[in-house]
């Protein structure tokens, strides 16, 4: 019972909707709870029954009814369990259940109301998002697509009464829809081209052609909606929602902007592997934002004050990353690192939450420091999150984020591994500043305030956490570590984001890469494996479609000969020394040295500036095409052409009319009817008007 | 003919109880009341009525079905004849879906003249159900016409400040398009004498003449600007946001969701099957103006101070598409179209409704005069959330069906346009979430706004069944789709014979070869 998995989310989203007035927090938090774990029950037992298939013929479908049906189309409800879609849904519906579970004490000071409110819109989001993934075909997963779209939009302005909540709200949605716009024109492109809008029929089809030489149907139809995955998942040149996104609460803030919906972008293309390996050039497309949004978003997170802001910054970033895995054709690859990083960034943004509940709302990290000793469990789990993040050996995050780093560089594609490489650096550092500056060194005093005048964001008292009672953060006297419902979320997501990375050990470290092998069918059109003559492995045979690919196997196992271990195995050296080399320069800067950091501000400090400023891209944006929009609107196309023109020359032949009509009259002998009729209808109405008024 | 006369029942009932309200003495208002149940329970009859008529209806049929003819004005041929197909069923259910709501929701609003108002509104009904009924033109022209005359004394005289401009004009502009189209039956009648000796105003027997190509032409013309004053298509919308402004909430409610859906089931009934050469030779142009009128009408929507010409306008916008749609004329684009209307008349008629509740209680439409209405009236901004967003389109609500439909039917005829149209989801997203945020979002900054009451019982009776159609339609559109089908079909491949000149295309080639090679409207 596929449709049992978004199902029971939304029994739970309508039962909180309905009476969540009349409930009591522990009711209607309970109820959201067990929604999920039930969801996550169902999605482990359809996982397991796919686990049961043979490796090359596992799926799971369930049509639910009919939907749309109008001519030779036809999109009926279907939904599909696959080993990609399997990994999904387990990410959505863990992460998600752990999410809400740290949600019934993180939200806790809200109305009995407003508590029910906030877990019905996580409900409805967690069914939009399983919908998303177990779509069958384009319009299906753009329910889900849209609606995940609509619940960030509540979630991001659930403090609604705050202006910047709900402008970061409405930013979301309107941005979103310049992707969904994409989305829509491309699956309108794809049905043109293949007659279909499922996805496994689009890949059968697909899949026999030769990739495109030149520019054609298929690449455009991936160039849409690759701009729809850059809405969501918040790429150049449309990332400009996520960052403002953080005016949401903290746990929305891990599972939606961080965990599951930013990442639909990366699933859907996952989900068109085949399609995309058929555009290569798109695919170099995609390589390129992602290097150039990894780059940029880790570039800007070195100088943001606010804690959420740099993980926000470093979920962009991270993004950016599965873009360069699915760019280069390692789509295994990327979507190993999307599935790790649900754990260590949901681990880092409820951490943060953690923070920001004991200090009562703060979230400048000038404003904190020394939290080591009094939020040990928080401390210590951000910690491992912050490890993982930054790709330190042996932690979740080191396998997947090689793997993509050692897939762009076998692939050839050197200056966009050379890139990563950079980002990667930047990760390790900021994350560390993130650290040190929070939870090592002294709390900052009150008396550093004015030093913080200056900044454009700092955060108000009672920043985003609606605060009731907490003010004892702001006396600096003895603060809660999180309280046991946080607590043991953070631990067992911390236990992840250490030994999650163990389903995909490369073959180099003595590993056999499982989630690649259970992923591959996935990514391979339906039918090839039984055409190849060769008997070659769905992998393999994608492998010959990837671009620049062909000689170096995908199944990162056998194929490679002894020479490539040693490149592998050197390359892993490398970013094992720069994740190192990253917390150290952090360590130096923001642990051991703070001055030199504010030397070097001041030094550069036109690019500090720069960078405090997110490059000024929404400053761009504002001036070059919302307000020109705006204003064309009202004075031009408004005040002028419609009341002016077109209405003006409604009215002004109203008045030749009313000037030539006695000639006219003369003139029209043809048509007697209409006009007797015209002048008794005009007889009734103004005597009518007369009597009745 | 049937056994049960049920279309005409259907379009006298209305009328009946109206004139029956009209002769309870009434001078001091004390049967307000009585008059106001009595007007509910002849629209609610007149709904279950329609309810009944879709229960008979074959969807396997593309003929029209239920058929009565009488001889009216023998020696022109003239007929009452009345017949429901897959296309104006729902229409017919739509209008009486929404008259019970709109009298509903004036109960509290309309104090001047309550019998007169309960019995224009019932005239108005029957006028509106027996437009999309007429088999017979002439018929259909007078129905057309006498429509417009309740409508007018409902603008002038329940309207608000400027309401005798606003009626006026409303009046004058739809009477000068539907005198070119009466110039145009004649001809068609004229023509049908000269072909079979003798005159008749039956559309079928219409359908089957065989008008010169260049007659086509002038004829088309003539229809499609009365019909496109009516959408209204732009450039001829600017009577739309004044009668908008200047009705009555019910009279919006109406004006918006009937109203508007006699121009485009006018082109889909009459203007394109009737002149299949003309209407594909002028289809293009046709579409490049609704397009203009989806991005136009979002723009200006966008950013107008006064909530009711902002759905009036958006209004210019959501009908760009269902013309679009029957443009496209394939059958994606013209259910669409259809479902479309249906949409549009739901969404556009409950925000006519919500936004008439809260003029109700603070007597202005301005945006600016509110701020922060979550805080006080949670349910009311509740169902203008639904609302909104089956109004922008959102998937699993009605509006992204036909949205989609016509998108893809659009598309498969002419993607350039189809996209541009496209963008109409965004700038729609645009123009509705700024106007929801900035009324209900925030904190209360004026204080009148303070002691507004939610929602009372009457209000969530005339809320709640739009709102359960907005969702029914988005999870469901298969209910409706399905008997819509034959009838459309038919339409298609009328318009498919006259294939020859549908190939005209006016914007640049198509960026995207398409595979399968359908001519623009083979598939169906």
């Amino acid at each position: 019972m596929l449709l049992l998995i978004p199902l029971l989310p939304f029994l739970g989203f309508l039962i909180n909707l309905a009476l969540g007035r009349r409930l009591s927090k522990g009711v209607s938090g309970g109820v959201a709870c067990a929604a999920m774990l039930g969801a996550l029950l169902a999605a482990a037992s359809s996982v397991w029954s796919l686990l049961q298939m043979p490796p090359d013929a596992r799926g799971i479908v369930q049509q639910v009814a009919p939907w749309m049906e109008s001519g030779t189309l036809s999109v009926p409800f279907t939904l599909r369990l696959d080993p990609l879609a399997a990994v999904m849904v387990l990410v959505v519906t863990g992460i998600g259940f752990l999410i809400h579970v740290y949600s019934t004490a993180y939200m806790h000071e809200e109305r009995g109301s407003e508590y029910a409110r906030y877990f019905s819109y996580l409900n409805l989001f967690a069914a939009f998002m399983l919908v998303l993934v177990l779509g069958a075909s384009f319009p299906v997963m753009f329910v889900g697509w849209e609606g995940v779209g609509l619940c960030s939009y509540l979630l991001i302005g659930f403090w609604f009464t705050k202006q910047s909540a709900s402008d970061a709200g409405k930013k979301a949605f309107i941005v979103n829809r310049i992707g969904d716009f994409g989305f829509l024109v491309g699956m309108f492109v794809v049905w043109s081209q293949f007659g279909s809008l499922d996805f496994q029929d689009v890949a059968r089809q697909a899949g026999q052609l030769p990739p495109e030489a030149t520019f054609g149907a298929t690449s455009l139809a991936t160039l849409l909606l690759f701009l729809g995955a850059t809405g969501k998942s918040a790429q150049i040149p449309l990332y400009v929602w996520l960052p403002d996104a953080m005016e949401g609460p903290t746990p929305v803030s891990a599972l939606i902007h961080a965990a599951t919906m930013v990442t639909a972008g990366v699933y859907m293309i996952g989900r068109n592997a085949v399609l995309f390996s058929h555009a290569p050039e798109t695919l170099a497309l995609v390589a390129a934002v992602g290097v150039a949004t990894a780059l940029m978003a880790g570039t800007i997170g070195l100088v943001q004050n606010d804690i959420k802001r740099v993980l926000a910054y470093s979920t962009v970033s991270q993004l950016g990353l599965m873009f360069v895995a699915m760019g280069v054709g390692a789509f295994a690859a990327g979507i190993f690192h999307l599935y790790t990083h649900a754990f260590f960034k949901a681990l880092l943004f409820l951490g943060s939450g953690a923070v920001i509940h004991a200090l009562a709302g703060e979230q400048d990290i000038r404003r904190m420091g020394g939290l080591r000793k009094e939020l040990p469990v928080t401390y210590w789990t951000f910690l491992i999150g912050a490890l993982a993040i930054s790709g330190v050996p042996l932690l979740s995050g080191f396998f997947s984020k090689d793997e993509i780093l050692w897939k762009s560089y076998s692939g050839g594609h050197t200056l966009v591994w050379a890139v990563a490489v950079v980002a990667s650096l930047l990760t390790a550092i900021y994350m560390f500043r993130l650290v040190f500056l929070t939870f090592h060194g002294e709390r900052a005093s009150a008396g550093s305030e004015h030093a913080l005048a200056d900044h454009g964001h700092a955060a108000s008292p009672g920043h985003g956490h609606a605060v009731a009672g907490h003010d004892r953060a702001s006396e600096g006297g003895h603060l809660h570590d999180a309280p046991p419902a946080m607590a043991i979320v953070l631990v067992v997501l911390a236990v992840g984001s250490v030994a999650a990375g163990y389903v995909g050990v490369p073959a180099v470290l003595g590993g056999s890469n499982h989630i690649e092998h259970f992923l591959a069918p996935s990514f391979a059109a339906p039918g090839v494996e039984e055409s190849g003559e060769h008997g070659a492995s769905p992998a393999e045979a994608r492998a010959e479609m990837v671009p620049g690919n062909e000689a170096k196997g995908e199944g990162g196992h056998e194929p490679a000969g002894s020479g490539d271990h040693g490149a592998e195995l050197g390359l892993m050296a490398v970013s094992s020394g720069i994740a190192l080399a990253g917390i150290g320069i952090a360590a130096y800067f923001f642990l051991r040295n703070k001055d030199a950091a504010g030397r070097v501000a001041a030094r550069f400090a036109g690019a500090h500036r720069v960078l405090l400023n997110k490059y000024y891209v929404d400053e761009f944006y504002n001036a070059v095409i919302v307000q020109p929009i705006k204003r064309v609107s009202d004075r031009a196309l408004w005040r002028v052409v419609d009341a002016g023109v077109i209405d003006g020359a409604v009215n002004g032949a109203g008045s030749f009319v009313n000037g030539a009509s006695a000639i006219l009259r003369r003139l029209q002998t043809g048509s007697m009817r209409a006009y007797a009729l015209s002048v008794f209808v005009g007889v009734v109405l103004i005597l009518g008007y007369y009597v009745w008024r | 003919m049937a056994v049960v006369p049920i279309l005409s029942a259907l379009v006298v009932l209305p009328l009946a109880g109206a004139v029956l309200l009209l002769l309870v003495r009434n001078r001091g208002h004390e049967r307000d009341r009585f008059i106001q149940w009595s007007a509910l329970g002849v629209s609610l009859a007149e709904f279950a009525l329609s309810l009944w008529m879709w229960r008979g209806f074959d969807p396997s049929q593309a003929d029209f079905q239920m058929v009565e003819r009488v001889d009216w004005i023998p020696s022109f041929g003239i007929q009452y004849a009345v017949g429901v197909d897959g296309i104006s069923l729902f229409l017919v259910v739509l209008a009486a879906f929404l008259t019970p709501l709109a009298l509903v929701s004036s109960w509290r609003s309309v104090h001047k003249k309550v019998r007169e108002f309960s019995f224009f509104m019932l005239a108005l009904e029957s006028a509106m159900i027996g437009v999309f009924l007429s088999l017979d033109m002439f018929l259909f022209y007078v129905f057309w016409d006498a429509m417009l005359i309740p409508m007018y004394f409902l603008i002038g005289i329940w309207g608000y400040e400027r309401r005798v401009y606003a009626a006026v004009k409303f009046i004058l502009y739809t009477m000068a398009g539907s005198v070119l189209m009466l110039v145009a039956i004649l001809t068609v009648a004229y023509l049908h004498s000269v072909a079979t000796g003798s005159y008749s105003f039956d559309y079928e027997a219409w359908l089957t003449l065989a008008v010169p190509r260049h007659t086509q032409m002038w004829l088309f013309l003539a229809f499609a600007v009365a019909f496109a004053i009516k959408v209204p298509l732009f450039p001829f919308h600017t009577w739309l946001p004044d009668a908008h402004v200047e009705a009555p909430t019910a009279g919006s409610v109406i004006l918006a969701g009937v109203l508007l859906k006699m121009g485009t089931y006018g082109l889909l009934r009459f203007a394109f099957p009737l002149f299949p050469d003309a209407a594909a030779y002028f289809a293009p142009y046709l579409a490049v103006l609704a397009v203009i009128g989806i991005v136009y009408g979002a723009l200006v929507a966008m950013v107008q101070p006064d909530m009711k010409k902002l759905v009036a306008y958006s209004s210019v916008s959501h009908l760009g598409f269902v013309v679009l749609g029957i443009t496209a004329m394939n059958v994606q684009g013209v259910q669409g179209a259809v479902y479309q209307m249906l949409n549009h008349g739901v969404s556009t008629g409950a925000l006519f409704l919500i936004v008439g509740m809260l003029s109700d209680r603070r007597h202005t439409r301005l945006i600016s005069e509110y701020g922060g209405l979550k805080h006080v009236v949670p349910k009311l901004v509740a169902a203008f959330f639904v609302v909104t967003l089956s109004s922008i389109g959102l998937p699993g609500l009605n509006g992204f069906v036909g949205e989609f439909l016509i998108l893809f039917g659009a598309f498969r005829w002419n993607p350039a346009l189809a996209a541009v149209a496209a963008s109409g989801v965004i700038l729609s997203a645009v123009y509705m979430l700024w106007m929801f945020q900035r009324v209900n979002y925030g904190a209360v900054t004026n204080p009148k706004n303070e002691g507004m009451q939610d929602l009372d019982t009457r209000e969530k009776w005339v809320l709640w069944p739009a709102i359960a159609m907005a969702v029914f339609m988005g999870v469901a559109p298969w209910v409706f789709l399905e008997p819509m089908a034959p009838a459309v079909n038919r339409i298609v491949a009328r318009a498919a014979e006259a294939e020859p000149a549908k190939v005209v295309r006016v914007a640049a080639p198509a960026p995207v070869e398409l595979k399968k090679g359908p001519g623009p409207f083979s598939g169906r």
